[in-house]
């Protein structure tokens, strides 16, 4: 009932050029967005992650219920809201997806460089995305708080602001260029601002998210290699340093947000 | 075999609202690949619903309708505790069944 209620404003307004003019754009594109929350596909590769963490997989034929997201083995509720964060035994800061990738090698014996190397949306990418989204959605609702305690976490802080304002490539872009100001856009999608804190459920708290347009779920790693691609520069890769810097800043950013993930967009 | 579908149905008053979420390409037939060859249509094509064994619903669909879809309607008369089936058929034969419990 909601839903057609909301079908009827919105012919309405097509309907009367002046009640059209006084809703922005942005307006029209939340409406159609809340029309779209009810039925939002990332259920179904939820329901499909949820069954890939307990399903024996790999070479060696293990699930990844041992696998540790940074609060213990098999801890999945609330890690989402605590990655990038540095690890111990990989002696390295990781996000989500690359120490699940991590965890499919050590746990599972997939190998780690071949699935980095797979373009997303293929092969094992998929299952990545799939289990990114389910555990964003243990974590939804619940409030960013990464840690900047282990001296790897701020300086991979301190890089990831770096490469944020780094301008290059043949358009001499950096991130800053679209996500350093308020009220930038491209095309009708407005841009956070995310050298601040963007608010909840926006920027780094709104990903991985499902996009109507094309029919795609996107992880984090995925959003981040394709602002670069925007930007014409090269891709930094899969769990690349590059990549996982720039959610250390993002994401300590937005300290304070709830996560909204997995969220719909356009 | 393809992926499950969600399922939601609630009950309020006299109906239930059933909420689906399927898993699902939708070709359309139209596209072309990289090689501008065209890709083969491939969507569902009949759609059914039951309410407790009872068919409610059924519905013919074409490649106009989007990828991964959503469908909602109401069924009079369920209660909470009653059993929702949907079931769908591709163009290829594939099928695909799953079942709910109205809360």
């Amino acid at each position: 009932m909601k839903r057609l209620l909301v079908l009827s404003t919105l012919c309405l307004s097509v309907m009367s050029p002046p009640a059209w003019s006084q809703k922005t754009t942005s307006q029209g594109i939340d409406e159609y967005r809340a029309m779209l929350q009810d039925g939002n596909p990332a259920d179904l590769f939820e329901a499909k992650g949820e069954a890939l963490w307990t399903q024996k997989r790999g070479p060696k034929n293990a699930t990844l219920e041992q696998c540790d997201l940074g609060k213990g083995p098999g801890v999945v509720k609330g890690v989402f809201v605590e990655l990038p964060r540095y690890f111990p035994d990989t002696r390295r800061v990781q996000d989500l997806e690359s120490r699940l990738l991590t965890c499919m090698a050590s746990l599972q014996g997939f190998n780690e460089a071949e699935i980095a190397k797979t373009p997303f949306g293929r092969g094992e990418q998929n299952t990545l995305t799939a289990l990114a989204t389910w555990i964003s959605a243990e974590s939804k609702d619940m409030r960013f708080n990464l840690s900047q305690a282990h001296s790897e976490e701020r300086t991979f802080y301190e890089v990831g602001k770096r490469l944020f304002y780094m301008r290059g490539g043949p358009h001499d872009f950096s991130c800053a260029s679209c996500h350093g100001e308020e009220g930038k856009r491209i095309r009708l999608q407005d841009l956070p601002k995310l050298n601040q804190n963007p608010g909840d459920g926006v920027g780094f708290a709104a990903w991985p998210a499902y996009r109507v347009s094309n029919g795609q779920m996107w992880g984090m790693q995925q959003r981040l290699n394709d602002c670069y691609r925007q930007q014409r520069f090269p891709y930094p890769g899969f769990g690349s340093d590059a990549t996982i810097a720039l959610g250390v800043f993002l994401g300590v950013n937005a300290k304070g947000s709830a996560s909204v993930a997995p969220a719909i967009k356009r | 075999m393809a992926d499950p579908m969600r399922i939601r149905a609630q009950a309020s008053g006299d109906k239930a609202t059933v909420r689906v979420l399927m898993s699902h390409e939708m070709e359309s037939g139209q596209r072309r690949d990289a090689n501008g060859k065209l890709v083969p249509a491939w969507h569902i094509a009949e759609v059914t619903a039951e309410h407790n064994g009872k068919v409610v619903m059924t519905a013919e669909w074409g490649p106009a309708v989007a990828k991964n879809p959503y469908l909602q309607f109401y069924v009079k008369g369920a209660k909470a505790g009653d059993k929702i089936a949907i079931s769908w058929k591709d163009n290829r034969g594939d099928t695909r069944r799953d079942e709910a419990t109205v809360s």
